[in-house]
């Protein structure tokens, strides 16, 4: 996972509210394509109009938003279905963070796999940095400072748990951080083995075996 | 100190604390599906990693698989790859995969309560958002993504920070024709898609103990539309009824001492919750939705509610959006919206009882000239019970296709799909824009409100339609 320390750029806002995974990227998409082909489909129903041209009218594409790293999002980004394919085609469209008044529970945990940051602000600085966004101005995300400041605004400061911004500052695997517990797993299921054995007994059929 | 079901739970799991409150916590059942279990698996091969525990995977095939009867694989060489994939992958790392050889296939969230894999206070993740369905049990359930489903089979643990404790309380009983896919409608149109976000939700109440498993497991199953990761009840007589005998549940002895347990896992009396929701389950209608959000509802016999007079100022542009998407006009009555096609599945409302109620009403009837009907069972099981009933036989005679088990409409992620501009009534979770197929319009409902609407042509429940022939 690319470390997140600082993310600096042009911010694309996209205000609306409630928007889900289903939107961000197609099922479609997601049953055909692999890891590193999505890009091209995030938003895919706004990005292009009917003839499969870029639709002129949406922000992402249109100067200086077309590459840019930061997303101003409205209330529940990514809510709905749990698809990390939604995560993925942001990221590689170029996003690495997003600002929104909240987020979807599993996108939110998707986005912290994967080294995004979801930042949560209240709607009327998010609506504010939204307005200094498109009229340009380009804004700056700083994690180890937790702040995010914009020319023109006060600078914002905003809240992670502690644990997701280690691991994000870190770029850290979670696989091979959780590995390091191993004996505490096996101790915690050999415990478990006694006190609910129906747990474990269930990994054989009970009408095949 | 007073805790509550998700508290007991929790501390259950608990391997280790890791710095900024997260939990490690132990997956009891891991869930998985060939959408996102292929590529799991082979990441997790990729690491030079073994599966920790196979024996706690269970894995199906549900999404890309055809529905066209006696299918066995996709539609596609695409799908059937990926069909072929799971299987391999699944031999390699000594999973179990139900399939259609062995007649235990179907949706993961239908086949798991089925199989006795779903049990009280267990742990289940699945990557796949509607896992909230398990909570039915008084498991904690919630739906992961790609990465950590990869987290799970390589360690058996996931990370987590504890959710909040929400309690819904369903009051009183709910009046004739009214069932669980309303009350959850009906819940989602008073709270809002974000209500709960953060937090794990528990139904309690006298509406919610007069439900069966499978009704449980539909209003959990919406949960996730609340935008709670995890929905359950507490486990009772009726849970511990529904699990006695299945395939892969404890028996005799065994299942007394867990029973016993299981027990001990409803919320203490006196436990707080950091929000509570009461709902008066008289004043629940049948319900559908009209808009793009499972939040945009209305009982069948309303009018479609006017952004300008009937919303917060706040949500006036999304709902003036959805109205132009489903094509409808403020003050048109719910009932007289004509429908192309009617869709009976999901793993909200694919179990046997959701089809003997769609079959109930359509028992004596057709469907309207012109519509199409589809009844997708949420298993080789159910849809073997079914026929054992001949409820198939019920549906093809009213005009419905009688298809195999999978995801199919609800999704679409195999090219079942709704055309574009095609209105159709679905029993599904999700009415979000192009949900069902690009510039599809869906209508979510229960099995009678949908199979009373294919009848009539028009959305519709089973006491607007005119009397059976004789």
């Amino acid at each position: 996972m690319i470390p997140f320390t600082v993310c600096e750029g042009p911010a694309a806002p996209l205000l609306q509210a409630n928007i889900d995974t289903d939107m961000i990227i197609r099922i479609e998409r997601i049953s055909k394509l692999r890891r590193g082909e999505l890009g091209p489909w995030a938003f895919e129903m706004w990005r292009y109009a009917g003839s499969g041209e870029p639709n002129p009218d949406f922000v992402l594409n249109r100067e200086p938003f077309k590459q840019a790293p930061i997303l101003i999002a409205g209330a529940n980004f990514g809510c709905g279905s749990s698809r990390e394919m939604a995560v993925w085609a942001l990221e590689e469209i170029g996003v690495r963070c997003i600002i929104a008044p909240g987020f979807g529970d599993i996108f939110f945990s998707n986005c912290l796999q994967n080294g995004l940051l979801p930042v949560i602000l209240e709607e009327t600085q998010v609506q504010r940095l939204a307005a200094q966004a498109e009229g340009g101005r380009q804004l700056r995300v700083d994690l180890e400072a937790m702040r995010v400041s914009c020319d023109g605004l006060p600078d914002v400061s905003f809240s992670l748990a502690e644990g997701a911004r280690q691991a994000l500052l870190e770029g850290l695997d979670e696989i091979g951080q959780t590995l390091k517990y191993d004996v505490q797993i096996n101790a915690f299921q050999a415990r478990d083995r006694l006190a609910r054995p129906w747990v474990y007994g269930a990994t054989e059929s009970s009408v095949t075996s | 100190m007073p805790a509550t079901l998700l508290d007991k739970i929790w501390d259950a799991h608990v391997i280790a604390s890791l710095p900024g409150e997260v939990s490690l916590l132990h997956v009891d059942r891991h869930l998985m599906h060939e959408l996102t279990g292929v590529e799991a698996l082979r990441k997790v091969a990729g690491r030079q990693l073994p599966v920790r525990d196979p024996g706690l995977t269970f894995a199906t095939l549900d999404h890309v698989t055809s529905t066209r009867p006696l299918a066995r694989d996709g539609d596609e060489p695409w799908s059937t790859r990926m069909i072929q994939a799971m299987r391999t992958e699944s031999k390699i790392h000594r999973i179990s995969l139900f399939d259609v050889d062995d007649g235990r296939k179907g949706i993961v969230h239908v086949i798991g309560p089925e199989l006795g894999l779903t049990l009280p206070g267990l742990t289940v993740v699945c990557g796949d958002s509607h896992t909230c369905t398990h909570g039915a049990f008084g498991a904690l359930a919630w739906g992961i993504g790609s990465s950590e489903v990869a987290h799970v089979l390589a360690t058996q643990t996931i990370r987590q920070r504890k959710p909040k404790n929400m309690r819904v309380n369903f009051h009183g009983a709910v009046t004739e024709g009214v069932t669980a896919k309303d009350m959850i409608l009906h819940l989602i149109g008073k709270l809002g898609t974000a209500a709960g976000t953060g937090f794990a939700i528990e139904y309690a109440g006298p509406a919610i103990r007069a439900l069966d498993m499978e009704a449980r497991m539909t209003l959990c199953n919406l949960s996730i539309e609340l935008g709670a990761r995890q929905g359950m009840i507490a486990p009772d007589e009726v849970t511990f009824r529904y699990i006695e005998g299945r395939e892969f549940a404890p028996q005799g002895a065994m299942l007394d001492r867990a029973i016993e347990a299981w027990r001990s896992l409803a919320s203490d009396d006196t436990a707080s919750f950091d929000h509570e929701v009461d709902i008066d389950s008289a004043t629940i209608r049948p319900t559908v939705t009209w808009g793009t959000s499972p939040e945009h509802v209305a009982a069948i016999d309303a009018i479609v509610p006017d952004p300008d007079r009937d919303c917060d100022p706040g949500a006036r542009a999304a709902w003036h959006r959805a109205l132009a998407y489903m094509r409808l006009e403020p003050g048109q009555p719910i009932n007289a919206i004509p429908i192309d096609r009617v869709f009976i599945g999901s793993c909200t409302n694919s179990r046997l009882s959701d089809l003997r109620e769609a079959a109930s009403v359509l028992q004596g009837r057709h469907i309207a000239a012109g519509r199409v009907g589809w009844v997708v069972p949420g298993s080789l099981q159910v849809k073997r019970d079914a026929e054992r009933e001949g409820l198939d036989k019920v549906f093809t005679q009213a005009g419905f296709e009688w298809r195999e088990p999978g995801c199919s409409m609800c999704v679409g992620a195999n090219g079942d799909m709704v055309a574009p501009g095609q209105r159709c009534v679905s029993t599904s979770n999700r009415n979000f824009v192009g949900r069902q197929g690009p510039g599809a319009l869906t209508h979510l409902a229960s099995p009678a409100i949908a199979a009373a609407s294919a009848v009539a042509g028009h959305l519709a429940a089973p006491n607007m339609l005119p009397e059976r022939r004789p």
